[in-house]
Parts: structure tokens; C-alpha cells; sequence
């Protein structure tokens, strides 16, 4: 009885306001003097149109994944996790040490224990700021935004001072040895007889990343533990109530949304760089924020929005690369798209609600003993404590 | 039905308001049918109707926050288009809302010339101000310090300065939604006296409620407004308490629960010096004693803020106490592991909180979520490490058909529930869970007449089935009407315990004022 069907929700909703998004970013191209509809046409041959384009869009859709989850998970308690960043650079510290230093037989077993490493270096570095906003009131955004800079240069010191090879002058680790290497999409498929590009990047860690769109799916909906997290993200109070306590559940929603971050240093140190480069994650924590607004917290539209945001990065990519548009206009649409979709999010779905609205009494005709859908909040608190409005 | 056929006291003058043939319809919902209403100078007139009546739709239409999609208006005989407030304003009426729209860490003043400043400086406009809010609040006995800070005063200080500011603007007409919700008996007294005089100086007056002695104690005319439609307008003086319920629901409706003596057993709760210290470091509970039986309604009476919200906290597990506190002859924890919601819930302990939209319920949650609320680590909802969603459902179904909660839609968010029906999914749920013990705050605040008289019956027969009940309210008709045994809270303290059939409301009311008990 909500207003919308919830397809209308989670699906058009975005996609109208990203073609809002679109429609401005045509307006930028053509005001610096480019022809959008080339643009167009080489971001999309560029990214979808080769496998080679597409073993690029969907190794960035893998990094994505991991951080729109760990965005999300965190959203759901009503916490604002900047610190994905920080959080997947942990993430590959826990990588490469699984890495190097254990001989691993088969890189099955390696996955396994290398994710396991991310996930437990990307939580231990979400848990501290968890602890101090579950115990100290300090602010979530404040403090993950500042670990991010504190990851920075705590893997800069171990890179140049204790994981650098003898010798290099690269701030990197070795590489890590044949028996850990991921499979790509171009191994994988193989066997089937399908043809994928050799040198793109994407590899197994895609299938883990759908995998954990899954399991998220299901400890948010199904579990009880996910039923504790959507309650206390939607009212403390009723948490209260309810006996869930806020700190046991700001500490298991970090923990979770830091290991998620984490494990996205099995798609790029483990899967595609192969050793533990400096800057390693790219930005990719952040744009996580903006994958996790626009798939509305869901895993299904997380999937969806890491892979648009896959294609923008790979197609801007071959932008930057063959056209005078700057990379940075890529940043403009993604600032774009992020605005209306996250900003913006009543302009587009006010006049839907309106139009589902008339939709419905010409097709109901009589009116149903319903109350009013009211789009009043209760009188809430302002959000404290770091705790946001997802 | 005659919509037309009422007069104030001004018999033959032209109406001050005059609503004809308005309806408008949100969607599927038609919130107001055909609605023809007039209001003559100088009157009070009530506007009764259940939660959903269309009540405050109506007025948001004469406020000019909707439009009608039908309909006309009429202000003093002149045809009047309002298409927003400010044309409201200019057309003399002024709005009272049941959540004041003032900013707190303004002053009086500053509050009332907001958004009615002339010329671009501030301070002549409020020296100016000064002079008129001094006149008009000797006029109508409206006193307030024109430099306090909002934050700093009472509610009941917060609705005259509203009331202030409409009359800043030269408001002819006020409306006022609900404006004894937030008030304690005293403050509301207070405000009754306040519109007698205003409409003794003049001033048309409309009050929104659904409380039917306000509307008996106050009121010239009333009008009754079910389901979007206005089923009557009747001379107050020519109507009763019982006639105006049975318009508003449509049935006969029974004003008190009838129930048969307690037959009281052994006692279930011993509380011996329970004190709280709140957040702030203020002592809210201040060592109390007090035994619930088996069998029996413990009422705790006393004005909202005297510490019976955080008595009731304690036992729910929301808060921290210290004192002893037994349930069934063994010791219940008050802090620390042991003492939150789901220890007590362990203890059989069910609670239905005061305010079901921030704590009893999670709005966003869908009914079938919302039976689980508290419970959700029950076996019985476990398959494997999930949840199991169709035991839940099914659960749910049987509750809404037991409990005739409407619409009977286990997927409705509860946001989209009535605020009687969404206590009613609170009370299902917890009644259903059969506890030794159950706290109840407020059980109707907010809740139309014929789900406050459902809720009052499973109280009822969940004692007769010898539960011990412990009941928070600041309504004095709900405590009289329920407990069995009454005490009443004032400072932190308990001020006396009485007996329903041996004490009256002005001996409670003195109590509740901190007036001891052998004084009174």
C-alpha cells in the first residue's frame, strides 16, 4: 500500500535521474566544445563494446561491489561509513601478508584465506571508529574520514620501510608468487569455448563479489541480526525498546561494512596488480558511497550501480584516452549522477509519486478504507551521533 | 444532517465561515466528501471526528495547505479563493497547529514578528511589535514575557504565544488542532479560559479535537466528521457525551470498560526504593515502593514528567535504576547485563511503550516485521540461521483477525496504519505473548474512541486472567475507568495510593499537583 510498487523505487527512480545526469553531462561536453553523441559512442564502445572493454568495466564493477556493500551494510544501521578508502587499503595489507609469506597451494585455498585476511585487516581498521562512536559519541563521519588518511600513510611507511623488496626503488611489495594467481575472466571461460580478452583484468574475484551481493541480500532480510540492524538504523529508540543494544549493533555493522571494504583487495592487489602498490584502491572506496546511494542499500541495485559506475570509469577511461575531455569530466558526470541521485532524490520522486498516484485511483475507481500514505517523518531527532539518514 | 440548520449566538448575522460542498481526495482516499459547514462570529465551535475523519484535511483547506477539489468558501459572506497561507492570513484566520511551529532559541518577540516584520530593520519593526503584543495580551489575559527564550518556557506558554502570533496578524478566526495534546490539566484550564475570553471579545474559534469532554466543556456548536463525511452539527447544549461518540464511530460505543471486582493474588511485582537518575544527572525516580498482584491494574495517575515515563522504563529494560526490584519473588536486574529489553522479555515481562511510533514500533517496518519487534529472537520465528518469514506472517494474520486491526494487511508498513490500529499491533503483540507482567504507557494517546474501548477490554481480560497489569496514564478517565488500585507519582515520589470507588478527581488532582494526601 506504499505509494510506488517498489520496482518503481529501486528501478526507475534511478534511471530517471540518471538521465537527468545524462542530459547535463551532454550539456558540459558540448559547452567545451566536444560532440557528445561521439562521446557517447566511444564510452560505450570503449567499455561494453570488446570483451576487453568489458573485463575493465566489470574488474572496476568488482571494486565496487565490495564498497557499495560496505556502504550499505553500515547505512542500514544508519551509519555513514566514509572510510571504505581506508578500510580496502587495510584490506590489501592483509592481502599481500597472506600473500607472501604463506606458500599456498593451489590459489583456491589462497582466495579463501586472502579474503579472509582483507575482511579481518578492513574490519580492525572500521572497529576502531566504530568503538569510539559506540562509546564515545565521536562522530562516524569524522572519524573514518580521517582513518582513511591515517591508512594512507601507514601503508606508505610499510611499503617504503619494511615490505619493499631489497633493493627496488618501487614503494611496493614483491609479487606475489604464480601459485596465488586469480584466474581471469579470460581462464575462466576458456574451457567453454567463450573467447574473453587476455589482457583485461577482471577475474574470479567478480563471482565472490556477486556472491556477496547474495549474502548480504540475506543477512539484511532474512537474518535476525539483519532485522536488528534495519531496527536500530531506523529508530534508536526502538532498539531500546527492543532490547538490541546500539553499541553490540554499531560495532557488528562496521565490522561487516570494514570486512566487505576489505575484500575488495582480492579483485585489485590479489586478482589484477599481483603485489601491493601504493594508492592501490583508486578512489574506489569513495565511489562505493556513491554506488550504495544510488542502489538505495540494496544488494540488487548495488550490483547494478557498481556496474554503471564500472562502464563510467572504463568508458571515461577511453575518453581521457582518445578526446580532449579531461578525465575529470568523468569525475563531473559521476558528481552528477551521485547529485541526482542522492541529493536530488525528491525531485524526480515527487511527481512520480503524484503520477503512480493518478495511475492508481483511475484504476481502483472506488476508494478503499485506506489512510492516507503520508510522506510525514515522525518527528524525529535530528540525526546525532554520526548516525545519518540513509 | 443539516449542515445548515445551526446557529450561534448571534442568530440571523452572517456566518463567519462558510464552507460549501468541499471534498478532496488523495489518491484512492477521499479525505473529505461534500462537506458544507457554518461557523457564525463570535462562537466556539468543535469539529469531532476519529483519527482519519478528514478533520485536519479540512482545515488545511480553509488553511490554505491543500485545495479543495470541489467546493467554496466563504469568509464573512464574501466568496474567498485561499490558495496558500498567506491568503489565509490576509483573510483573517489564524491556525493553532497540535506541534507548535516556533523557533527555541528565539524570544517571544522575536517568534512573533517572524515573517510578519515591516521594513527591512529589524529593530523598529520590533519595538513596534513590543507595543501591540503588550496591548493584545492585556486585551485577552495572554501573559507572556515578550524576551523569553522559547526553549525556556512551557508548552502551555508555547501555545499562547502561537495563539499570539495569529492574533499579531489580526486573525478574525482561529483554529486550533488539537490543542490540549501536549497540555496538562491545569495548562488546558487554562487555555479554555483563554478562549472564552477571545470569544467573548469577538473572535470566531474552531476547535479540532477527539475529546469528547472538551468538546462539552467548551464548545457552542459541534460538528461530527466521519470517514470524510460530516454526519451532524448539533447545538452542544442539545447533545451528549454518548450521542456524539455513536456519530463519531457509527455504533454504540461503551464510554467505560465494564469489568468485575479484582480478585487480586499474590504479588507479581515488588518494587522497594526504586530510584532513576536520567542522562542529564536528574533524579526522575526518587526511591518509591510499590506492588502490583496478580490479577489486578495498578494505575499510576500523575501530569506527564513526574517520572512515571521512567518507572516504566526501568521495568521495560530501556533504562538504568537501582533499588530492589522483585518479579515473582526473584530479583530483577536495573543495570548492567541482565537488565535490557530481552532479559525482561526472557522474565515475562511485555510492555506496551508510551510512544508507539519512536519506540513500539519501527515505522518503515511492515506489520508482519512489527509483530516480531522484541521477540525476534524467538525460536519460534528461527528456521536455521534465518529468520522465518512465513511463521512470521502467519503469526501476524492471526493477530490482525483477533485483534480486527485495519486495513488487514500483513504487508502495510505500519506508518500507513491509523495511530488505533498501529496500538492495536503493539497490543496484539504484546498481549498475545501471555506475560506474568505487563507495563502498559498511555494505551489510547492519539487513538480514536473505537479502538481505545478494544484496548481497554484485552486489558481488561488479560487481568481477568490473573496477569498483574501496571498502567501509566495521564488521562484520569483511563485510570478511573481501568485500575484497579491507584497511585499517584508527583516529583519522583509517590504521593498515595487510593481506591477507584473511594477517591474522586479532585482529590487526585490535588495529589497530582503534590498537595500530600492528608492534607486533601
Amino acid at each position: 500500500m506504499d505509494v510506488m510498487p517498489k520496482w518503481a523505487d529501486v528501478v526507475l527512480i534511478p534511471l530517471i535521474s540518471l538521465i537527468l545526469a545524462a542530459i547535463l553531462s551532454t550539456l558540459v561536453i558540448i559547452g567545451i566544445g566536444e560532440d557528445p553523441v561521439a562521446a557517447v559512442r566511444m564510452m560505450v564502445s570503449g567499455a561494453l563494446g570488446s570483451t576487453y572493454g568489458w573485463g575493465y568495466t566489470l574488474y572496476y564493477a568488482t571494486n565496487f561491489m565490495f564498497t557499495g556493500l560496505a556502504v550499505s551494510v553500515a547505512f542500514h544501521a544508519r551509519l555513514f561509513n566514509i572510510g571504505g578508502e581506508g578500510q580496502a587499503m587495510l584490506g590489501g595489507l592483509g592481502v599481500a601478508l597472506a600473500c607472501l609469506y604463506i606458500p599456498w597451494p593451489h590459489w583456491t585455498l589462497a582466495l579463501v584465506f586472502a579474503a579472509l585476511a582483507a575482511a579481518l585487516f578492513g574490519a580492525a581498521w572500521a572497529a576502531i571508529p566504530a568503538w569510539l562512536q559506540a562509546r564515545r559519541g565521536s562522530h562516524i563521519v569524522i572519524t573514518t574520514i580521517m582513518f582513511n588518511f591515517i591508512a594512507a600513510a601507514f601503508l606508505n611507511y610499510v611499503l617504503v620501510n619494511l615490505m619493499r623488496p631489497q633493493g627496488s626503488m618501487d614503494p611496493a611489495t614483491a609479487r606475489f608468487p604464480e601459485a596465488v594467481h586469480l584466474p581471469t575472466l579470460h581462464e575462466l571461460l576458456a574451457p567453454f569455448g567463450i573467447a574473453f580478452s587476455k589482457a583485461a583484468p577482471a577475474n574470479v574475484s567478480l563471482l565472490v563479489a556477486v556472491a556477496a551481493c547474495v549474502l548480504v541480500w540475506l543477512l539484511i532480510w532474512r537474518t535476525r541480526l539483519g532485522y536488528e540492524i534495519r531496527a536500530y538504523g531506523h529508530s534508536e529508540t526502538g532498539a531500546l525498546y527492543a532490547g538490541i543494544s546500539p553499541v553490540r549493533i554499531t560495532m557488528i555493522a562496521m565490522l561487516i561494512s570494514g570486512g566487505l571494504a576489505g575484500c575488495m583487495a582480492i579483485n585489485n592487489v590479489m586478482g589484477e596488480a599481483e603485489r601491493l602498490v601504493l594508492n592501490a584502491t583508486e578512489g574506489a572506496g569513495f565511489i562505493g558511497i556513491a554506488v550504495a546511494l544510488m542502489g538505495r542499500s540494496h544488494p540488487f541495485g548495488v550490483f547494478l550501480a557498481a556496474i554503471l559506475f564500472g562502464f563510467l570509469y572504463q568508458g571515461g577511461a577511453e575518453l581521457a584516452l582518445w578526446t580532449t575531455i579531461p578525465r575529470e569530466l568523468i569525475v563531473v558526470i559521476q558528481a552528477l549522477v551521485i547529485l541526482f541521485t542522492g541529493a536530488l532524490d525528491n525531485m524526480v520522486r515527487m511527481p512520480l509519486e503524484r503520477l503512480f498516484l493518478a495511475l492508481g485511483r483511475n484504476r481502483r475507481g472506488t476508494a478503499p478504507a485506506a489512510p492516507l500514505p503520508a510522506r510525514t517523518h515522525p518527528p524525529s531527532v535530528m540525526p546525532k551521533d554520526g548516525r545519518e539518514e540513509p | 444532517m443539516t449542515a445548515g440548520g445551526d446557529t450561534g449566538r448571534r442568530d440571523g448575522a452572517v456566518p463567519a465561515i462558510e464552507l460549501r460542498g468541499i471534498s478532496k481526495a488523495f489518491g484512492p482516499v477521499q479525505a473529505n466528501r461534500d462537506i458544507s459547514i457554518r461557523v457564525m462570529p463570535g462562537t466556539i465551535h468543535g469539529i469531532i471526528g476519529e483519527n482519519g475523519a478528514g478533520k485536519s484535511t479540512l482545515m488545511s483547506i480553509l488553511y490554505g495547505f491543500y485545495r479543495a477539489d470541489k467546493g467554496e468558501i466563504f469568509i464573512s459572506g464574501r466568496k474567498t479563493d485561499i490558495p496558500d497561507s498567506q491568503a489565509a492570513i490576509a483573510a483573517g484566520i489564524g491556525m493553532v497547529f497540535q506541534h507548535f511551529k516556533l523557533v527555541e532559541n528565539f524570544t517571544v518577540l522575536e517568534n512573533i514578528v517572524l515573517g510578519a516584520e515591516d521594513g527591512r530593520l529589524l529593530k523598529p519593526s520590533l519595538a513596534k511589535a513590543r507595543a501591540t503584543l503588550l496591548d493584545l495580551a492585556a486585551e485577552y489575559g495572554l501573559n507572556v514575557d515578550p524576551d523569553a527564550l522559547i526553549q525556556d518556557i512551557g508548552v502551555g506558554k508555547q501555545q499562547r504565544v502561537e495563539i499570539l502570533k495569529a492574533l499579531y496578524r489580526q486573525a478574525d478566526i482561529l483554529i486550533l488542532d488539537e490543542p490540549t495534546g501536549v497540555l496538562t490539566p491545569a495548562e488546558a484550564d487554562q487555555l479554555f479560559r483563554i478562549l472564552h475570553r477571545l470569544r467573548e471579545e469577538g473572535k470566531t474559534i474552531i476547535l479540532i479535537t477527539h475529546k469528547l469532554r472538551e468538546i462539552m466543556d467548551t464548545t457552542d456548536t459541534v460538528s461530527v466528521m466521519r470517514r470524510g463525511e460530516m454526519t451532524a452539527t448539533v447545538r452542544t447544549s442539545e447533545t451528549s457525551p454518548e450521542q456524539l461518540a455513536e456519530l463519531m464511530v457509527g455504533r454504540k460505543v461503551l464510554l467505560r470498560v465494564e469489568k468485575a471486582p479484582a480478585a487480586p493474588g499474590k504479588p507479581v511485582l515488588e518494587i522497594e526504593n526504586l530510584r532513576v537518575i536520567d542522562e542529564k544527572g536528574v533524579e526522575r525516580v526518587k526511591g518509591i515502593d510499590l506492588t502490583v498482584r496478580a490479577g489486578e491494574i495498578l494505575g499510576i495517575a500523575g501530569v506527564a514528567g513526574n517520572g512515571q515515563s521512567e518507572l516504566l522504563e526501568v521495568l521495560g529494560g530501556m533504562r538504568a535504576g537501582t533499588g530492589t526490584v522483585r518479579l515473582n519473588g526473584a530479583p530483577l536486574a536495573l543495570s548492567g547485563a541482565g537488565s535490557d529489553g530481552q532479559a525482561r522479555r526472557a522474565r515475562h515481562i511485555a510492555h506496551v511503550p508510551e510512544d508507539r511510533q519512536r519506540e513500539g514500533l519501527i515505522m518503515e517496518f511492515h506489520a508482519w516485521e512489527n509483530v516480531a519487534f522484541g521477540y525476534h529472537r524467538d525460536p519460534a520465528y528461527r528456521r536455521g540461521l534465518l529468520m522465518d518469514n512465513h511463521a512470521l506472517r502467519r503469526d501476524t494474520e492471526a493477530k490482525i483477525a483477533k485483534f480486527d486491526v485495519r486495513p488487514a494487511d500483513c504487508w502495510l508498513s505500519a506508518k500507513n496504519f491509523s495511530g488505533g490500529n498501529q496500538q492495536k499491533i503493539v497490543v496484539a503483540r504484546e498481549i498475545e505473548r501471555n506475560p506474568d507482567l505487563l507495563l502498559v504507557g498511555q494505551p489510547t494517546r492519539g487513538v480514536d474512541i473505537g479502538a481505545i474501548e478494544f484496548i481497554h477490554k484485552q486489558i481488561v481480560a488479560l487481568r481477568d486472567q490473573g496477569k498483574a497489569i501496571l498502567l501509566v496514564s495521564v488521562e484520569l478517565e483511563e485510570i478511573f475507568s481501568l485500575a484497579d488500585r491507584i497511585a499517584v507519582m508527583f516529583d519522583g515520589h509517590v504521593m498515595g495510593e487510593r481506591l477507584p470507588g473511594e477517591t474522586d478527581e479532585t482529590e487526585l488532582g490535588l495529589l497530582m499537583a503534590g498537595v500530600s494526601g492528608e492534607a486533601a
